[in-house]
Order: C-alpha cells, then sequence, then structure tokens
C-alpha cells in the first residue's frame, strides 16, 4: 500500500514538473527478479542497474544524481529495551511499531543530505534517518525517538539497514549502477527497488521494479511442512532423533 | 561449511553444530545427563533464536537417550510403574510448560526467565554435586569407604494422600510424588529444552529415595518420553523445531554419546562427578554474570 502510495507521490511530482518542460525518464533494471533462499543461502549482492534517458538524448552539463532504495516487506514489531533492575537486565519498557520495514538498502552517488533538503528526503523516505517506521504504542516523543534509533542500529548492525552513499556509479551520466547486499537474514515476500533521479534538490523522476524474495526446493518445504502439517513434523522429528541414536548405538557395538 | 536453517532462517556453520552437538553428546554419554543443558545456552550464544535452540535441543535429547533407555531396559534397571507415572506428569508439565511459555513470550520476559532459572537450577546442583562428589574422593583418598546414605524419603512425600507399591523401587509412597515431580521436568523441558536429568536424579534419590539401581534407567525412560512430547508440543503451537538444526545436532550428538560412555568406562566416578560439578558450575556461573553484565544488545525485537 505504501509503496503504491509513494509511487503516486513520485508520480505526481514529475506529472507536475512535466507540464513545464520535458523530463528525463529512468529506464531501471535489476540484476535479479527472483532472490531464491536454498540451503546455502549466505545473502546475495543486488546489482541495480538502468540508464537516464534526457528528452532529445542531450546530456547536460550538470548531469542529475541518482538514488536507489531497496525495501523489504514491512512487519509489526515490539520493540523492547533493557534495563538494570535489582542488578539483573531485563525487559521494562518496550514500544510497538505497525509497520517497519523488514530490509532497506540505500545506495546514493552523493550523500543523500547534498542532494535534497530535509522535507524531500523525509517525503520519499531517503536515508535511514528518515525511514517512517510508524510508532503505534502511546510512548512519549523522546522515548519513541529513542526506540527508532535503537530499531534502526540493531537492523544496521544485523546487515538489514544499510546505508552507501557515493556508491551509485554514473558512467557518462546516462547509465548508473549500484550494488546492494542482501543479507542472509532477509525475510521472504515482494521486494522493492525504487530510483530516483535527482537534480538541483528536486526528484526528477521516479521507477520501481518488485523483487521476489522466497525460499525455494527443501528449504521451501520445510517451512510449508512444519506450517501446514505440524503433527507429521513433530512426528519426524522424533522419528528421526530415534532412529539416529538406536542407530549409532547398533553401530557403536558392532565396533 | 554454511547451511540454511530453514525455520530459525539463518544460515549456521554445519561443521560448527556437528562439533557442538558431538561434544554435548561425549558429555551426556559420559555423565549420564542429557545434555541439552549446555546445547541450548550454546544454541543462544551462537546467535541462534532462544525459541528454536530450546525447541530443537529437546530432539537432540531423544537420541542421545534412546539407546541408553534401550540398554537400561535389557537389563532390567528401569522401574515402569514409577516411570509411567512420572511420564504422565511429564505431558502434563509439557502442557502447563506451554502454556507458560505463550504468556511469558507475550510480556518479553522469556529470555530473563530462561537465563535464570539455569543459573538458579544449575547453581544449586552444581554446589551440592561438587559438595558431595569432593566428599567421595576425599573418602576415596583416605582410604575409607563413604559414610552410606540412609535410604529415604523425604518428610512431605510420606504427607501425601494414597499410597501404591513400587517394587523396582522399593517403596511404598503417594504416586502424586513422582507425579508431580514429572509435572516439574515436563515445565523445565519444555521452557529450557533441557531433559531435565539434572533435577530428577537428585531428586529421586534423596526425595523419593529410590533404590540406586533404578534410578538412572527410570530417569532416561521418563525424559526419553518427556522429550518426545515436548517435540511434538513445540511443533504444534510454537512451530520453532528445525529440523535441520536437530539433524545436525544428533548427528554430533549420538556419535559423541557412544565414545563419552566408552571413555567413562576407563574413569573413575568420582572423578567424573566432580568434573560434571565444575562444568555445570561454569555454565551456571557464565549465565549468572550474563544477567549481571550489560548487555550486547538492549533491545530486542520480536514480530507481531
Amino acid at each position: 500500500m505504501r509503496v503504491a502510495a509513494r509511487l503516486f507521490l513520485a508520480l505526481l511530482a514529475v506529472g507536475l514538473l512535466g507540464a513545464t518542460a520535458p523530463q528525463p525518464k529512468l529506464v531501471p533494471d535489476v540484476s535479479q527478479r527472483e532472490v531464491e533462499i536454498r540451503y546455502s543461502f549466505t545473502g546475495a549482492q543486488l546489482l541495480l542497474f538502468g540508464a537516464i534517458l534526457y528528452p532529445g538524448g542531450k546530456v547536460p552539463a550538470d548531469p542529475a544524481d541518482i538514488i536507489v532504495v531497496l525495501r523489504g516487506p514491512s512487519q509489526q514489531l515490539v520493540m523492547r529495551e533493557k534495563r538494570q533492575v535489582a542488578g539483573i537486565w531485563l525487559n521494562a519498557n518496550s514500544a510497538e511499531f505497525r509497520s517497519a520495514p523488514s530490509f532497506y538498502a540505500v545506495a546514493s552517488s552523493r550523500p543523500i543530505r547534498d542532494m535534497v533538503d530535509e522535507r524531500t528526503a523525509a517525503i520519499y523516505e531517503l536515508g535511514l534517518d528518515k525511514l517512517q517506521l510508524s510508532p503505534s504504542s502511546l510512548n512519549d516523543g523522546v522515548e519513541i525517538d529513542r526506540f527508532s534509533r535503537g530499531l534502526t542500529d540493531l537492523r544496521i548492525r544485523n546487515g538489514l539497514f544499510v546505508e552507501r552513499p557515493g556508491s551509485v556509479r554514473i558512467t557518462d551520466g546516462v547509465l548508473y549502477q549500484a550494488t546492494l547486499p542482501l543479507s542472509a537474514r532477509v525475510v521472504v515476500g515482494t521486494y522493492t527497488a525504487e530510483t530516483f533521479l535527482v537534480r538541483d534538490g528536486r526528484v526528477l523522476a521516479a521507477a520501481v521494479r518488485e523483487i521476489e524474495v522466497r525460499k525455494s526446493g527443501f528449504e521451501r518445504l520445510m517451512g510449508v511442512f512444519a506450517d501446514r502439517q505440524p503433527v507429521l513434523y513433530g512426528l519426524t522429528a522424533v522419528a528421526m532423533a530415534l532412529s539416529l541414536g538406536l542407530l549409532a548405538g547398533y553401530l557403536a557395538q558392532r565396533i | 561449511m554454511d547451511l540454511y536453517l530453514p525455520i530459525a532462517n539463518l544460515s549456521v556453520n554445519a561443521l560448527l553444530i556437528v562439533g557442538l552437538g558431538g561434544i554435548v553428546g561425549l558429555l551426556s554419554g559420559m555423565f549420564g545427563v542429557g545434555g541439552g543443558f549446555l546445547t541450548t545456552p550454546l544454541l543462544i550464544f551462537y546467535g541462534i533464536p532462544p525459541m528454536v535452540a530450546a525447541a530443537s535441543a529437546a530432539s537432540q535429547v531423544t537420541g542421545s537417550s534412546i539407546s541408553g533407555v534401550y540398554s537400561h531396559l535389557s537389563r532390567d534397571t528401569v522401574d515402569l510403574r514409577m516411570g509411567g507415572v512420572m511420564v504422565a506428569g511429564g505431558l502434563v508439565g509439557t502442557l502447563l510448560g506451554a502454556a507458560i511459555f505463550s504468556v511469558l513470550q507475550r510480556i518479553g520476559q522469556i529470555d530473563t526467565v530462561i537465563a535464570l532459572l539455569y543459573v538458579l537450577m544449575l547453581g544449586s546442583i552444581g554446589l551440592m554435586m561438587a559438595q558431595e562428589s569432593i566428599g567421595a574422593l576425599v573418602a576415596m583418598k583416605r582410604g575409607q569407604p563413604a559414610p552410606a546414605r540412609r535410604r529415604r524419603h523425604h518428610p512431605l512425600v510420606a504427607a501425601l494422600p494414597m499410597r501404591w507399591r513400587f517394587y523396582a523401587s522399593g517403596l511404598y509412597i503417594s504416586p502424586l510424588a513422582p507425579f508431580i515431580l514429572g509435572i516439574v521436568s515436563g515445565i523445565l523441558t519444555m521452557l529450557l529444552g533441557i531433559g531435565g536429568g539434572f533435577v530428577l536424579v537428585p531428586a529421586m534419590l534423596y526425595i523419593l529415595g529410590m533404590q540406586t539401581q533404578v534410578v538412572i534407567g527410570t530417569s532416561l525412560f521418563q525424559i526419553l518420553f518427556v522429550t518426545m512430547a515436548t517435540t511434538m508440543v513445540h511443533s504444534l503451537t510454537t512451530k520453532a523445531v528445525d529440523l535441520v538444526l536437530a539433524f545436525l545436532l544428533l548427528l554430533g550428538s549420538v556419535t559423541g554419546a557412544q565414545i563419552g560412555t566408552r571413555l567413562s568406562m576407563k574413569v573413575r566416578p568420582e572423578y567424573l562427578r566432580v568434573v560434571l560439578a565444575f562444568i555445570v558450575l561454569v555454565v551456571a556461573i557464565r549465565m549468572a554474570l550474563g544477567l549481571g553484565w550489560r548487555p550486547d544488545e538492549i533491545y530486542t525485537l520480536d514480530i507481531l
């Protein structure tokens, strides 16, 4: 929903601007439309690339900047904060977030704050500090700030939030490419790769591609099995434990 | 060799997990304990979510206790009646444990409770074991036999209503006592992923006053059934049993258990008990420090 809303905003902005002068267009693509999580999955590197089509094919003297954002499905989260109570660290305080992205990676050709102002960055959610985490519990503003920072920090260290300013390469002002890492801890679902063309502090064009992250083969089977056939799954686990234990005992007697 | 765990949703070094299972199996074979008390904390230290760790460790205990039960059954050192009562209590305990688990999870205190329970349980049992085994060692060095403990059950047990005869254990007591013991071990298995042998064996000896020959066999018998039940309950409620993780752990632990059993025949049991007491105390101290130290992560996230 929110992706669609943002896209609409972006298109609206582009449309309004487009009324005055012909605007450049973006033709984006990603190296993989599908990421499959298999037994050996330790993460993936996604290449986001594409072309900037200027009207009339004329590349202006001061070429525009590119920001690419890779975003995972939103999650409803509860975040708990540990505090020392009677010498023991335990979860004391908590905050809920209604829809925080499970994954967010952003790359740009220059540091984002040099390209756009605070407001524009907030509208398009460009940068980790501009993410809308939608806190839904009744904490006060100071606490929400603290929890939001904690959430961002935790996700950065888990490789789920990534910021790579200056890592988008633009060749001849026309072709751009960026690599973003997908951590092994990502959740499955539909991811979006958004590309923004920015000049003079304004977003001139935006385009979206979807990437499907899913478990495949054995891993998918296991997840489905555990979820849909819990009795059979449990029995399989028990049977596996019993037979391995007995087999080892039997073999040990032979040796 | 990295392997992706489909339920835990992360990849682990497969050889490391097999090795971990192997060490735990070695200890469990040497000391005759389930070893779950080591698996769960070590898996948590490694970064596996506590729930998945506890749920998958239970099936490891199943695997490492089955061959023990088999040999005890063939030597007739299992009190089946006593074991049956305790299994019944254990089943009630796993269901109670599941309810406690979900309540604690909702209020966000499951991790603290797991750690606290570990500290309390391992600390007290470790101290008891250390005291008893060092006493036995000293007596052995002096060349005197350790003073024989008078076998009798705790006065509280005698106060319970109803009495059954447990021939193999040499007891005429209320079945409620082993039933309650079973419940406690069921709850602990569900929460901590341990077999509960740690609690059961001393309790059977010192609270119930069972005959020593049948204590190990009967506790293994109970552990076997309770860990199987735990695996089932986890599969049905938390859905946190990871078959790949369990397989890796089992692979190591069943092998380690066999090696451990052979090693244990070459070492005097008095020394073994001192070493076990030491390991138990180290784990307890490490967990206690973990509670008091400022944790690496102040924040934790739960997906609703």
